[in-house]
């Protein structure tokens, strides 16, 4: 079937088409060319007055694993505000926070999204992710394997093995847990809480190890660049949500010493300690660091007023803040030698000092930083707010008054600490497009995504031009998957199933060696048990695998 | 003949996946590391091969055909059961979602101990390659051990060798409230547990009381449940001495009302002890016939655990109303669904209402259901996915057997389309 989308304002950062009238053809799920000769048109939309863009990628999003299952039964009450019905489309579930898997995917592809990221698969977690992953609907999706606290790294540190033996290890991982990008969460931090230590700096050791952050962080960017791998090590830094800790970030960035890195959810690690409640603004700091070093990539982390849950795999962090829970309750988890994972509720409030100046951080560190190819659009979901909120947080880009009439109703001394009312940026579509769409596709390593030139598989998104950012952005007239039409007027029309975005790095076999000895000496299954299958995505019948190239490969 | 290695066993919930068996055609033998759990649960014969319409041999499509006619025109069918892998109980739920029916997972009324003190207050728990390499003091509330999981200790306590204990023999194991049955607790040099017993009527009092002594509470009585305080404070002393000290119970165990709140007690008890420069975990036993499998999955589906209804249209969660007993003793459901796939044993509650089990083969019924549907078992008939107790591990479970009977997942999504 050829189907042509007639007349739309295209908005193509991937091609460097800012905003310019094109008509668009898909055939076999593709974006193709023109056909040459006589050819016939089986379905044609008129887009005149429309925006075009490709599908939007959130490069980092809790949607999948056992920390989020977690976060859903702990908060039964805050589901019970938000039910969402079963229709001859679509399955029951519940919204808000923390949403169901059914929901997570159709409320995605409502606002435009065809790909979500989750950024802390366990390593033996990783079957738990990739099963939530695959009942939700639409949407394509992948994971960073989390590594830096699993002790057989640690052991590996400790015994001084060489940059080849690890980077043998951390490629039997991705491969392992099916992953496309390695994050490392608190390096070491998660790990020196199971031996009782309750803070972990940049430079300071593990007790047992002896090994630092910074060591860890060495080894695993230096891993992921000698592998090839497209996405830079994905890093949750020290000190989440300290005061003062823009210092550590400011040291990460340095101590990295110019190797790819992707620091996430960086407004938590902005933060300083100036003036009367000794909190203020890191992010013009950060963002100067961000700007000066080519090698850093971002994603801010935007918190937004409102009920919502934490849940991270940083359970030191997580357990020094749970007095902050709302409503009070929380969990931790120790986890099989290879991580942890903490789940906190919050929810963050405008007349509270400390909120209201991380939500100021939070669009100054937008507003900062001048390369919209290196920072990206997230609020951490759930962290920093459930994803439905994008919408909103697009607004507050794009529109300089509607940012600052918000800004007047906050913490007044929270007001009196940012310079958000001085910034006049305010974001363009394409720009905005860069964020969420063309430099997602290209920080991840997807190829044939995030773009609308031939060859680019037809995820693509139509919005009405409105004034109103906000309400833009909230109902796309139409979201194709695949060249598939999934959402009309904000409203999923019809269901599909995304495939699983994977790289598999090569390693020498000869470290499943070492590894057998390990899990059977230490831990609790045979590594022939722990290696997820490609069987066990495409088994169902509804998921598949896709494998995108390493670094260095012909393509 | 053939055999088989490194075979995980959905039925003992502690993951163990060493197992070695021998497969002759349909029959089963473990030859390698069974136990009182898992040797039988595998090696129980295939009887049933086909399914039955009141009490008669009919074929798969029939069966299908005439659970689909049973509960076309409910209104509030009730799932029960719900004991299959992780894509059982994904057409388990849909079939739930298309019908309107309630979910209930048959070991929910115990495990409701657990999630009540959870969604009250949350805890911290630990899983067992943390217990293996880090658990230095083991205490054991309410439970024997061993009967639940035979080779805990063996797998979990005495290990040889373990990445930070220098002898995994001098663990120290105490009892609180139920005594062992065996030895298994007993270390590998001939240390043995310390024992307190009390009933289980006694047990809030007494674990009322650890907790008060870990926080330096002053306690005005000598004794409490037969047990003398300074042997509380004995033991308060040591969960505060350890390094890693590892609270377990099994939430079903603890069969008395209002058990939530010990599970509360214990949980904020460990929290408690990790304000005071130390460690601690709890340690929650479960995850057998797929308890915990039911819950992962019908929590990532719905929001909530598996004791949730559909029959609004959206899923609703109440830990009481929605147990399947209380519906069928009530009048409140007019179809009962049975989902056994790992014990024959587990037969569905006798009810006049028309009846579907989905169940293992072997099942004997004091009432012939109206229709009847021997399924495989996950990890022998078929592959799978189930949860082991600490609920973080998915094991993946291996097909070991070509025995021709469908899956809980070809039944169930059999029905469903032909609603």
């Amino acid at each position: 079937m050829l189907i042509k989308l007639t007349g739309g304002a295209v908005y193509d950062p991937a091609s460097g088409i800012d905003g310019v009238k094109q008509d668009i053809y898909i055939q076999d799920g593709r974006v193709v060319n023109k056909p040459v000769g006589d050819f016939k048109v089986d379905k044609e939309y008129d887009l005149n007055g429309k925006i075009v863009m490709s599908g939007a990628i959130d490069m980092h999003t809790h949607i999948g694993g056992g920390k989020g299952n977690i976060a859903r039964t702990l908060l039964p009450e805050d589901h019970r505000q938000d039910p969402v019905h079963r229709t001859d489309i679509c399955r029951s579930g519940c919204g808000h926070a923390m949403p169901s898997t059914f929901v997570t995917g159709y409320r995605y592809a409502e606002m435009g999204y065809t790909a979500g990221f989750e950024p802390a698969v366990l390593p033996v977690n990783a079957r738990q992710a990739h099963m939530e992953m695959a009942d939700i609907p639409i949407l394509d999706k992948g994971g960073y394997v989390l590594l830096g606290s699993d002790d057989y790294l640690l052991r590996m540190l400790t015994a001084k093995k060489d940059q080849k033996a690890i980077n043998d290890y951390v490629a039997f991982t991705m491969q392992a847990a099916k992953a496309i990008g390695v994050k490392v969460v608190n390096p070491g931090g998660i790990n020196a809480f199971k031996f009782n230590q309750r803070k972990l700096d940049l430079d300071e050791q593990n007790s047992h190890y002896g090994v630092t952050p910074r060591e860890i962080l060495q080894v695993l960017a230096t891993a992921i660049k000698e592998l090839g791998v497209s996405h830079p090590l994905h890093v949750h830094g020290c000190n989440l949500g300290v005061p003062g800790n823009m210092d550590t970030t400011l040291n990460t960035i340095q101590g990295i010493g110019g190797l790819p890195m992707h620091l996430t959810h960086i407004q938590f690690h902005s933060y300083g300690t100036e003036g009367d409640f000794k909190f203020s603004s890191g992010a013009a700091q950060i963002a100067e660091a961000v700007n000066k070093n080519k090698n850093i990539t971002i994603d801010v982390g935007q918190i937004l007023f409102g009920q919502t849950v934490t849940a991270s795999g940083d359970n030191m962090r997580q357990h020094a803040n749970y007095k902050h829970a709302s409503p009070n309750k929380w969990v931790t988890m120790d986890i099989e030698c290879d991580a942890g994972c903490g789940v906190v509720p919050f929810k963050y409030k405008d007349q509270n000092f400390v909120n209201a100046l991380q939500w100021a951080i939070g669009l100054e560190t937008f507003l900062l930083v001048d390369d919209p190819w290196r920072i990206f659009l997230t609020t951490d979901h759930p962290n920093g707010a459930p994803f439905t909120s994008y919408p909103h947080l697009i607004r507050l880009l794009m529109d300089r008054s509607f940012r600052n009439d918000v800004l007047a109703t906050i913490h007044p001394e929270a007001q009196k600490m940012t310079t958000l009312a001085s910034i006049d940026r305010e974001y363009s579509l394409q720009e905005i497009a860069i964020m969420t769409r063309a430099g997602a596709a290209r920080l991840i390593g997807l190829q044939d995504r995030g773009g609308l030139s031939a060859g680019n598989w037809a995820d693509i998104t139509v919005y009405t031009d409105n004034a109103d950012r906000q309400k833009m952005f909230e109902k796309p007239d139409y979201v194709f998957k695949d060249g598939e039409l999934v959402v009309v007027d904000g409203k999923v029309v019809h269901t599909k199933w995304g495939t699983t975005h994977v790289v598999k790095p090569d390693y020498d076999l000869s470290v499943e060696k070492d590894l057998q000895a390990y899990f059977d000496r230490f831990l609790t299954m045979k590594l022939g048990n722990f290696k997820i299958s490609d069987d066990e995505i495409t088994e169902d019948g509804r998921g598949s695998l896709t494998v995108h190239p390493l670094k260095g490969d012909v393509a | 003949m053939a055999e088989i290695t490194e075979v995980p066993s959905p039925f003992c919930g502690i993951g163990t996946d060493d197992l070695t068996i021998q497969v002759n055609g349909v029959s089963l033998k473990v030859v390698e590391n069974g136990c009182a759990v898992n040797s039988p649960a595998f090696e129980q014969a295939i009887t049933d091969t086909s399914a039955r319409v009141d009490g008669k041999e009919v074929s798969l499509e029939a069966a299908v055909a005439k659970a689909a006619a049973l509960l076309k025109d409910t209104n509030q069918p009730v799932i029960g059961g719900c004991a299959t892998d992780v894509n059982g109980m994904r057409a388990l739920l849909a079939l739930a979602d298309r019908s309107g029916a309630v979910v209930d997972n048959m070991n929910f009324t115990g495990a409701r101990n657990n999630f009540l003190a959870l969604q009250d207050s949350g805890w911290m728990n630990t899983t067992l390659a943390e217990v293996k390499n880090r658990c230095d003091l083991l205490l054991v509330v309410g439970v024997d051990l061993e009967s639940f999981s035979p080779r805990f200790f063996e797998r979990y306590l005495w290990n040889e060798e373990s990445m930070f204990l220098d002898d995994t023999g001098k663990r120290e194991i105490i009892y609180l409230g139920k005594a062992p049955s065996g030895n298994a607790s007993t270390s590998p040099g001939g240390r043995k547990a310390s024992v307190f017993e009390c009933t289980n009527g006694d047990l809030p009092d007494v674990i009322a009381v650890l907790r008060a002594l870990v926080k330096g509470n002053p306690i005005r009585v000598d004794s409490v449940g037969g047990i003398a305080v300074a042997d509380l404070q004995a033991i308060a002393d040591k969960l505060k001495a350890a390094s890693y000290s590892v609270v377990t119970w099994a939430a079903g165990a603890l069969a008395y009302s209002q058990a939530e709140l010990t599970v509360q007690t214990l949980s904020e008890m460990i929290k408690d002890i990790n304000n005071l420069d130390t460690r601690s975990s709890g340690l929650p036993l479960g995850g057998k016939e797929g308890d915990q499998t039911a819950n992962q999955v019908c929590g990532w589906t719905t929001g909530y655990p598996a004791r949730t209804r559909f029959s609004s249209g959206f899923p609703e969660y109440d830990p009481y109303l929605n147990d399947t007993n209380f519906l069928l003793n009530n009048g409140e459901a007019d179809a009962l669904v049975w989902v056994q796939a790992f014990n024959a044993k587990a037969v569905p509650p006798v009810t006049d209402l028309p009846t579907i089990v989905v169940g293992r083969s072997g099942m004997t019924f004091a009432k012939e259901p109206d229709v009847f549907i021997p399924v495989g078992t996950p990890g022998i008939d078929h592959a799978g996915h189930a949860y082991r107790m600490d609920n973080v591990v998915a094991i993946r479970l291996k097909k070991l057997r070509e025995s021709g009977l469908p899956s809980t997942f070809d039944v169930l999504h059999a029905i469903e389309q032909a609603l």
